[in-house]
């Protein structure tokens, strides 16, 4: 068996509620402090206890993972609905870790393991003559040359409450530390890493350091007696010294962008993935400034997403950076308020995590649904920027460029991300997140000089780019008024035809300084084989899997290149022209059913794409999956649209 | 600021050159009129304030007063001005707006704005019809009523918006009368000096669409003594003030005196100021809690970038506790 050093696909999983996320941020800070770089993902259902949550950690020491892997190297578990759904993806060589108590659980028992799980699996084990239990999957796990380990979970638990006399409920607390344990055991990690990474978890509660790095030696005494290491090609070592890495996921990166981007007023009505942005903030709010004396930011929790949007509007004719973060029910609501703001040009940021949509669809899982819908939210017409990052530092940097463009070109930015980078952790060496370097451009922002003008201001005044100097509320001397009517260059209303003309032709004239200003390299990225003539073409999230895909075909000897446009409206017709010539075969891949970004694509240049890969099935696209596909289509041999499914995610 | 102090301001000063299209006889303009005379006589001076509206005939009210308007979207103004006011507290707010745009679309923000008790003036002028949009009954209306446009009486209940305005948690409860300016100026300017989150009511015909609760109908004169429906509590002795620190036997009395006079209608309409609660904590209050310079650097005028236009965020502490080190 080839030894697997260093480049790892773990997995662990259990009832929400239980302490699956600590479990893995307890492994991804263990492997970060060892300098190994860490790709986290997290999937859930809309629920707050019982039902099944996993969480994937991609480790490696050469590079930082850029995508999940649908197959597991080591899975981790302490009940059976985990095993019953995770164990058919692990590999040949890898391990599963179960609590001996769940070796053989019949599938009926598994309360939420959903019926066509239950019968796709049941059906796989007929094949195989195995029956429908947790004891046929182990079977079929080692016919494939699976290890399974049979650990004793409460046996641990008994001897840790033992030794340092404590209650067993207490003990019993250690479970997901013990879990880890057993990973860091098999694999020979150094332990001294996750003492650190509990000591950052339980950062000066020095008893509970104590009681899980005790549980934390039990478990690996036991692993090091009873693990057939032999049969285990997997292995993790410390890597680097003196590594320092930031470890956050998209929530987080957005937020921080948003702080280094002069945010000051926030407003959000709870939903699932927008929220812990907001919360983030919330519990951020004040910060010092290298000028001296204090940042903050005010964070307001409101009634609906009606009155966060508006909101966030009033605040933002007052001068303060302003946003709201929402997702696309929430979005769906605002868009009255959207038009306002762009009649008004109004600098606003919303920023949109997309999700299983339409109406409540899967809250916690991942879309790409909303694109056309963002491009086009509103009635009539109005200019506005749709900005969409690509992975979590993109997402930092994006966030606090998007109140640049609000405020240079008075427009609402709507900032699209997704429960895929939201709930995606990395690691990211601090450089990649530098604050001092971040610009700040506040357009024509007019502050006034006079103590005391009563004179009205002509706030709308047409200009050749369309962008007018924009004084604020409260100010002497520049009075004026805001009207969600046509209005005339006071902000007066008005329905006078040619008033009407020139204030729609000022406000859309924006979007051709904006498509003129923005540089190229802002717009879209390109990466892998620049010249390749296999182009893959997409928006958002699905980067990593696409550069992970890249790889995996050079390795193969395929070259390809990806065009990842970021700015998709307005959209960059011109500067993708020379991409879309030499595209053969040109590939759209992104995660919705129809191609949204196809279609604009075809609106706005005309050229169709030759394959579109699209995954509806609310979980991300990985890098293996879309190497398959790209090998298909390399091949000749793949149909126009590929649909990527995994019915085990 | 003490050569602005020493400015006298008039009514003047918060008047517009810009053509006001409400129907002859409306209710508005005595309430349009409260307003400018209002602000003057406080000293604020027109770029202090900030008016708000929502959608409807009354909602054009900014149009109509010399001094930041903001025109907003039916039933949205309230969370507009709270943003503005949360920004900027220096800013002197206004919200306006009429009873469908206050009590119908706009009700869930009525609501959750009480439990805010931010330092703004919200004036809902109630004229129990949807003037704009041609008389269709609004959540004022009571029951059975059949104004002119209906084609057939009211099915719908009516909300007791003051009953509401309480419930909600505002902290400062009024009613006034379009036609009563006298009394109506002094109302806003309590209100505006109120601080925390004050609600007015305020009266009023709508001569187009309202036929039944009109200018005659206010004044009295189907009644057999000839005398106004609508009298001035305080005239009574009416005391609305629940005193900062008031005990729990204080406050309900205030509460139970207040409730009587929200549901008295018909020949006798109570008017003034009906309840002053000043033992609640403004949000600017809560905020500054959190953030110890909310004043002094509120979100409107923070420090956000150097002269070089460079963030000057330090965020050290944050990525600190993210970072890990091998």
């Amino acid at each position: 068996m080839s030894s697997r050093h260093n480049d790892l696909s773990w997995r662990v999983g259990g009832p929400q509620g239980s302490g699956v996320d600590t479990a893995a941020r307890m492994f991804s800070y263990a492997c970060a402090f060892g300098g190994l770089y860490v790709l986290g993902r997290r999937e859930y259902y809309s629920n707050i206890m019982g039902r099944h949550s996993y969480y994937d950690v991609r480790v490696s020491a050469a590079q930082q993972p850029t995508s999940h892997r649908e197959t597991v190297d080591m899975l981790v578990s302490f009940e059976a609905e985990t095993l019953a759904r995770h164990t058919t993806s692990t590999v040949a060589g890898g391990v599963v870790i179960y609590n001996v108590k769940d070796e053989d659980i019949p599938f009926e028992r598994i309360t939420f393991l959903d019926r066509r799980l239950r019968e796709d699996l049941a059906s796989y084990l007929r094949e195989q003559e195995l029956p429908p239990t947790t004891a046929g999957l182990l079977e079929d796990a080692r016919r494939r040359g699976v290890q399974t380990f049979a650990f004793p979970y409460d046996e641990i638990i008994q001897a840790l409450a033992q030794k340092l006399d404590v209650h067993k409920s207490v003990a019993q607390r250690t479970l997901n530390t013990i879990a880890v344990a057993v990973s860091v055991g098999m694999l020979e990690y150094d332990p001294e890493c996750l003492v650190k990474a509990l000591e950052k978890i339980f950062s000066g509660r020095e008893k509970i350091v104590r009681l899980n790095v005790t549980a934390a030696e039990l478990t690996y005494e036991y692993v090091r007696e009873q693990f057939d290491f032999e049969h285990f090609a997997f292995r993790l070592s410390v890597n680097n010294q003196g590594k320092r890495m930031v470890v956050l996921n998209g929530n987080q990166a957005s937020a921080l962008g948003k702080l280094a981007g002069g945010l000051s007023f926030q407003t959000y009505y709870p939903i699932s993935p927008a929220t812990d942005e907001s919360v983030y903030l919330e519990g951020h709010h004040t910060f010092p400034l290298r000028t001296g004396g204090t940042g903050s930011v005010v964070v307001v929790q409101t009634e609906d997403e009606l009155s966060a949007i508006t909101m966030a509007a009033g605040a933002a004719l007052t001068g303060a950076r302003s946003s709201t973060a929402t997702s696309g029910p929430g979005f769906s609501l605002m868009v009255e308020a959207l038009g306002w703001t762009g009649i008004n040009e109004v600098p606003l940021v919303v920023t949109d995590y997309q999700r299983g949509s339409p109406s409540t669809g899967m809250p916690t899982r991942t879309e790409q649904g909303d694109l056309l819908f963002a491009v086009r939210a509103g009635h009539g017409e109005f200019p506005r920027i749709v900005l969409a990052s690509g992975d979590v530092v993109e997402t930092f940097h994006d966030a606090a460029q998007a109140f640049n463009y609000a405020e240079r070109y008075q427009v609402p930015v709507i900032h699209l991300l997704d429960k895929n980078l939201a709930s995606t952790t990395v690691t990211v060496p601090p450089a990649e997140l530098e604050v001092e370097g971040i610009k700040i451009e506040r357009g024509e922002l007019y502050i006034s000089t006079t103590q005391n003008g009563q004179d009205p201001f002509p706030r709308f005044q047409p200009t050749e780019t369309g962008v007018s100097p924009r004084p604020v509320l409260g100010q002497p001397g520049t009075l004026h008024w805001y009207t969600g009517g046509e209005h005339t260059v006071y902000g007066r209303v008005t329905e006078d035809p040619v008033v009407r003309e020139q204030q729609m032709e000022k406000r859309m004239r924006k979007l051709e300084v904006i498509a003129r200003e923005i540089p190229v390299e802002e717009k879209f990225r390109v990466y892998g084989d620049a010249d390749a003539p296999l182009t893959v073409m997409s928006w958002g999230s699905n980067k990593g899997a696409i550069l992970e895909a890249l790889e995996l075909l050079a390795a193969d000897g395929i070259a390809a290149r990806l065009v990842q446009v970021r700015l998709l409206w307005p959209f960059p017709s011109d500067e993708l022209r020379p991409y879309l010539e030499s595209a053969s075969p040109l590939v759209v891949a992104e995660c919705n059913y129809s191609g949204q970004f196809a279609r604009l694509l075809r609106e706005c240049t005309g050229r169709a794409c030759d394959y579109l890969i699209v995954k509806y099935n609310g979980r991300p696209m990985s890098g293996q999956a879309l190497r398959e596909a790209l090998k298909q289509i390399h091949a000749g041999r793949a149909e126009h649209r590929i649909v990527l499914r995994n019915p085990y995610e | 600021m003490a050569i602005l102090e020493s400015i006298k301001v008039t009514r003047k000063e918060y008047q517009v050159d810009f053509p006001n299209d409400w129907c002859p006889g409306c209710g508005d303009f005595g309430i349009l009129s409260s307003i400018q005379q209002a602000l003057a006589g406080l000293g604020l001076l027109p770029h202090q304030v900030a008016i708000f509206g929502g959608i409807g005939c009354s909602g054009k009210t900014p149009y109509y007063v010399h001094a930041y308007g903001v025109h907003t979207l039916h039933g949205r103004v309230l969370p507009f001005a709270a943003g503005a006011k949360l920004a900027n507290p220096e800013l002197t707010v206004l919200a306006v707006g009429g009873d469908g745009d206050g009590m119908a679309i706009g009700a869930g923000h009525f609501v959750n704005m009480g439990r805010r008790n931010i330092d703004l003036t919200y004036i809902l002028f109630n004229n129990e019809v949807y003037g704009l949009t041609k008389g269709q009954a609004s959540p004022t209306l009571p029951l059975g009523l059949q104004t002119k446009s209906l084609p057939e009486p009211n099915i719908q209940g009516q909300v007791n918006a003051l009953m509401l305005a309480m419930t909600s948690g505002f902290t400062w409860i009024g009613r006034g009368y379009s036609y009563n300016v006298k009394q109506l100026v002094r109302l806003i300017q309590e209100a505006v000096q109120h601080p925390g989150l004050s609600y007015l009511e305020v009266l009023q015909p709508c001569p187009t669409y309202n036929n039944l609760h009109t200018r005659d109908w206010y004044a009295g004169k189907d009644r057999p003594d000839g005398q106004p429906r609508w009298y001035d509590v305080q005239e009574e002795g009416y005391d609305p003030v629940i005193p900062e620190g008031a005990d729990e036997e204080t406050v309900q009395a205030k509460l139970a005196q207040f409730v009587e006079k929200a549901h008295e209608w018909g020949d006798r309409i109570p008017t003034g100021v009906l309840l002053v609660n000043r033992n609640v904590s403004t949000f600017e209050e809560r905020i500054a809690q959190r953030i110890p310079d909310y004043r002094s650097a509120p979100p409107a005028k923070r420090p956000i970038a150097d002269d070089e236009g460079r963030s000057v965020a330090v965020l050290d502490a944050f990525f600190e506790e993210l970072a890990v080190e091998s």
